[in-house]
């Protein structure tokens, strides 16, 4: 026994070392300048492939390092990786200096106290906040405290039509309000061919339609203290609304419950669905062989009038932020790059490359986000576009309320009644789950 | 010695049927892989319409899959080596020698296998981060510390599974090379060792396959530098794209190296004991 | 696997010979005295498996376990030496079982041991079959043991993700074969949401697991000295007897391990449910490994999280326990 309990003096002694050590050291401190000359960039996939980003960011940081003389070591991360490395690096404090965030983790990441936060002098730095689009800063960060990150590439959803299936239906427009959406996929769904796609088993989508619906039922999922309202009317309408699509207007095909590897893009690509709700889907498109002029975009329907005029919310803001770890050990640098890639001339090469829209409001009034289906992009952002809500835990909302939405996907497929009652028990359920 | 038919007839059927399990989803990797992406996720069919080449270009372009290939082969290898190593050496202790402590020891090992991952991945990192600033030994996004962690993972079972076949092993064989003055070390290389090949061979199978195939810690514990195949065929699923047809090209590509070398090693599976160790 | 007895009387005297032979075998090692040794040789045989377990799992689990009594949200991950201490928190949360959290984690470990039940259960089953099988050689023995090992060697992300594919309801595979080529099905269904999603689980896991099975169990037949078969054969059992008295039973050290780990690893498969279903599974397929990583990596709560690994760890280790305990006596009981 002697051994035993040498063995787990040893393992004792190992492990109040290692906590000692300051295990979890992410440490506090507000950042220093000891090598001024380095900085670490982890940037997200936004292009078709990884190293097609890294063939399109290497000039620009060369352009940087001409700039500054700061060398700037560039690691494209995929987004199956992204969180978990960036949790790891909050833990661990050793991350990059500069790094690339879904900007629905922008409150979740700021709660974390790992990030700087850009308050006015650290905007000022950059050029001022006013620079960028309100509704991109609104999705950095909790409303009211500096936000954790800056805006980098903007987003939005659209409704993309066929524009063959539309006039073979003897449809003349695209639908502006969801009633005429219905009946616009009415029209379309027979023989094979449906009106509406959607990708059910893709959480973080049923997320982003089911929060848009709720805005237009007044439903904010959240209330002001950050408490989960997921039973609201307006939340189970919304969520009710979107699965109807299948269950009762039969506009979806039962099939794409199931979808989660973007198969409703390649149904839209074949002809086979008239209409999808995406952001900036042009690119896949035409990696799927679908010709520019075969597809058009319009704003996302709304209840009644027309979409784009007035507060009528019909998007998500979506998009990419870009952050600073508070430990960088090259603070100015760090700022200097963030001024570097959210300058106007950065700002429009970039997003005209990656199909996205500058949340720069100098960069957008480029001629290249005129084009027909930007615009429509660029106008919702500008005007009806709301970010998700900023609460600390809006990933677990997304987890439950997203699987919520999912599990009713997969009830409507059955062919199982989809009511008010079961949508309310099954957000009744994801609420209860929601630890605070 | 004659087998029956009815063996014979049970064989033929159970192992078609078997392989048919086996290969079909390979049929649809092969299949899909020559297809263009357009016809990828279309209706299933069994015979293409369409067949190109053109996947198995693209593949190197789209993510650096020779050198995912690369990192995965050198951390596999040295942890498969470095993990057969120790376990035979441990192995050998527990197998034929009495000591104290030694039901604690296979029991702690064995209750490894127990672990969650998850519960042990955020705590190993930041173990890795702490050694990392306090020594100066980068194990954090190095290939050495994930074949650190990946010849853990596969120990406990080669411990156990070697001391399984080296029990089964007369212990006469070695005495009598002790006898004849080897030290117990090298009464193990050349004897025990030797005779328990087809087990050696199995846990160094298993042991690389354990470190080809982990996902989880290699995706926070790796950088691009060392990105690991395993995560690296994500990097053909974007955000908006599925690059199927290359997903499967690229899985077959990196898979046939793997498959030549078990063609290799099985005849070592079947040597050993009986190609006489034993009488 | 039915045996066909043609003759009765030679099966009861290669039965007997045959156990005589086995436990021959077995009895021939307590016979030979364990070397014992002051010195600490033994001692440095294991210094360096003990150091890495250690390192990699031992020190990590201690402050795995640590980490279950905080309340590890997102706000204290920064600097979790700041994390309040909140005692059994995070246990009374996890084992709340009229709360739906604890609900969903019974509900969890309940799919994970139906799901554990047959996918360890098949694996072995399909393991053994062709490992017993492809022990006489004939002709393409050699290419269908590479064969069998395919499985083991595709990464573990391209084959589910493959499956994945095949299980599709309107493009895969299955539904073309099951239901437009073979008529077995009036509808084509759905594999990877709602009730079917479990059987997709297990047949997904049982491709991926079955090789390792078989593997170790081809190994092991190779310790079965010739002799005992050859003295069955001349005493008249046919090849389906020897199966039966010789074969199985020989197996039993290594399948002891084997279907043991084999248990572990099932129970704790993270890969395949995630692969195949994502981050969040459909609730009849959705095992506790996923549940664990939602309700730690993506709601960022590493303390409840771990609270669950801990509770799962327990329940393991009692399994584990009861396993060995009752294994144990079985071979005891053979050997006397």
């Amino acid at each position: 026994m002697r051994h035993v309990r040498a063995a787990s003096a040893v393992t004792l002694a190992l492990a109040i070392a290692a906590a000692a050590t300051g295990c979890g050291g992410g440490s506090t401190g507000t950042g220093s300048n000891e090598s001024p000359k380095t900085l670490t960039y982890w940037a997200s996939n936004q292009g078709p492939s990884i190293e097609a980003d890294k063939e399109i960011l290497t000039p620009e940081l060369k352009k940087f390092e001409k700039e500054t003389g700061i060398k700037v070591k560039l690691e494209v991360v995929p987004w199956a990786d992204l969180l978990n490395r960036i949790l790891a690096a909050t833990a661990s404090g050793q991350g990059p200096d500069v790094l690339n965030i879904g900007n629905t983790w922008s409150a979740s990441l700021q709660a974390t106290g790992a990030l700087l936060p850009w308050d006015e002098k650290n905007f000022e730095e950059i050029g001022g906040r006013d620079r960028f689009v309100d509704s991109a800063v609104a999705s950095a960060g909790k409303e009211g405290e500096p936000p954790a990150a800056v805006p980098l590439y903007s987003l939005a959803y659209a409704l993309y039509y066929n524009k063959k299936m539309f006039a073979d239906a003897g449809i003349e427009k695209p639908p502006a309000t969801w009633d005429e959406l219905v009946a616009a996929g009415q029209k379309i769904s027979k023989g094979g061919k449906w009106g509406l796609g959607a990708e059910g088993g893709n959480v973080s989508n049923n997320i982003h339609q089911t929060f848009v619906l709720g805005q237009q039922h007044g439903a904010d999922f959240f209330d002001k203290d950050g408490r989960a309202t997921f039973t609201s009317d307006g939340a189970v309408a919304a969520v009710k609304q979107y699965i109807d699509f299948m269950a009762k207007d039969k506009i979806i095909a039962p099939g794409n419950a199931e979808y989660a590897q973007n198969q409703s893009l390649t149904d839209f690509a074949k002809g086979k669905t008239a209409m999808v709700l995406w952001q900036a889907a042009a690119s896949t498109f035409a990696a799927q062989g679908m010709k520019p002029e075969d597809w058009g975009a319009a704003p996302v329907p709304v209840p009644s009038g027309t979409p784009g005029t007035g507060k009528q919310v019909n998007s998500m803001a979506a998009g990419i932020n870009i952050a600073v770890f508070k430990n960088t050990k090259n603070i100015d640098g760090a700022k200097k790059f963030v001024k570097f890639m959210t300058g106007d001339e950065q700002q429009k090469h970039l997003n005209k490359t990656y199909g996205s829209i500058p949340p720069v409001k100098a960069a957008q009034a480029d001629a290249a986000f005129g084009a027909p289906d930007l615009k429509v992009l660029r106008d919702t952002l500008a005007t009806s576009a709301a970010p998700l809500p900023q609460v600390p835990n809006e990933s677990q909302f997304e987890t439950a309320v997203g699987t919520a939405v999912k599990e009713l996907w997969a009830d409507a497929a059955a062919g199982r009644p989809v009511t008010e009652e079961s949508v309310r028990a099954r957000l009744e359920k994801a609420q209860q789950t929601m630890q605070q | 010695m004659a087998a029956p038919q009815s063996f014979l007839w049970t064989r033929r059927i159970v192992l078609t049927l078997l392989a048919c399990f086996v290969l079909l989803p390979v049929y649809v990797m092969v299949s899909s892989s020559l297809k263009p992406l357009q016809d990828v996720s279309g209706k299933f069919q069994w015979i293409p319409s369409t067949l190109t080449v053109q996947p198995y270009f693209d593949i190197w372009k789209t993510v650096p899959l020779a050198k995912y290939f690369v990192n995965s082969l050198i951390v596999a290898s040295s942890a498969t080596v470095l993990s057969v190593t120790i376990a035979v050496f441990s192995a050998y202790a527990v197998s034929r020698y009495r000591f104290r402590g030694k039901r604690v020891f296979t029991v702690t090992v064995l209750s490894t296998q127990m672990f969650p991952g998850i519960l042990f991945l955020l705590p190993l990192f930041l173990i890795f981060v702490n050694i990392g600033s306090s020594t100066g030994v980068a194990l954090y996004g190095s290939r050495g510390g994930l074949i650190l962690t990946y010849l853990t993972f596969s120990l406990p079972f080669s411990i156990w599974m070697l001391i399984g076949y080296f029990d089964s092993i007369p212990r006469d064989l070695d005495e009598a090379a002790l006898v004849d003055g080897c030290g117990p070390v090298g009464a193990l290389f050349r004897v025990v060792v030797p005779a328990a090949v087809p087990g050696i061979v199995a846990v160094s199978v298993y042991s690389f396959m354990t470190a080809w195939g982990e996902v989880l810690f290699a995706s926070v514990m790796t950088n691009d530098a060392t990105r690991t195949l395993s995560v690296g065929l994500q990097g053909y699923a974007t955000q908006n794209d599925v690059y199927w047809n290359q997903v499967m090209a690229a899985s077959l590509v990196v898979s046939i190296p793997i498959v030549v070398g078990f063609l290799l090693l099985q005849r070592y599976l079947v040597a050993g004991l009986t190609a006489g160790a034993v009488k | 696997m039915t045996a066909t007895v043609t003759e009765p009387r030679a099966d009861t005297s290669a039965a007997k010979g045959t156990s005589r032979g086995t436990g021959g075998a077995r009895r021939r090692l307590p016979r030979i005295p364990d070397r014992v040794r002051r010195g600490g040789l033994p001692y440095l045989l294991l210094l360096p498996a003990v150091l890495l377990e250690l390192l990699i799992h031992i020190i990590p689990m201690i402050i795995g376990i640590v980490m279950s009594f905080r309340q590890l949200t997102q706000f204290f991950i920064n600097n979790w030496g700041a994390a309040p201490w909140t005692g059994l928190d995070n246990y009374r949360i996890a084992v709340d079982f009229d709360a739906p959290i604890g609900e969903a984690l019974l509900h969890s470990f309940f799919v994970t041991c139906v799901f554990t039940f047959f996918s360890v259960g098949f694996a072995w089953l399909l393991g053994t079959t062709a490992a017993i099988l492809l022990q006489e050689s004939f002709r393409g023995r050699g290419i269908l043991r590479a064969v069998f090992l395919v499985p083991y060697a595709l990464p573990v992300y391209a084959a589910v993700i493959t499956w994945a594919f095949m299980f599709q309801r309107d493009n895969g595979l299955i539904n073309h074969v099951l239901h437009e080529q073979l008529g077995i099905i009036d509808e084509p269904s759905f594999w990877l949401i709602g009730d079917n999603s479990i059987y997709t689980l297990i047949i997904v896991s049982v491709w991926k697991g079955w090789p390792f099975a078989f593997l170790m169990l081809m190994a092991g037949l190779q310790n079965i000295p010739r002799e005992l078969y050859e003295a069955a054969s001349i005493d008249g059992a046919g090849i389906w007897q020897q199966i039966r008295r010789i074969t199985l039973p020989s197996l039993r050290p290594v399948n002891q391990v084997l279907v043991l780990v084999l248990f572990l690893w099932t129970f704790n498969d993270f890969n395949t449910p995630y692969v195949l279903f994502g981050r969040s599974a459909p609730e009849n397929a959705d095992l506790i490994s996923i549940h664990i990583y939602q309700s730690s990596f993506v709601t960022w709560n590493f303390g409840t999280g771990s609270a669950m690994s801990v509770l799962l760890l327990l329940f393991l280790l009692l399994v584990t326990a009861v396993y060995l305990i009752l294994t144990s006596r079985g071979r005891k009981g053979a050997d006397v």
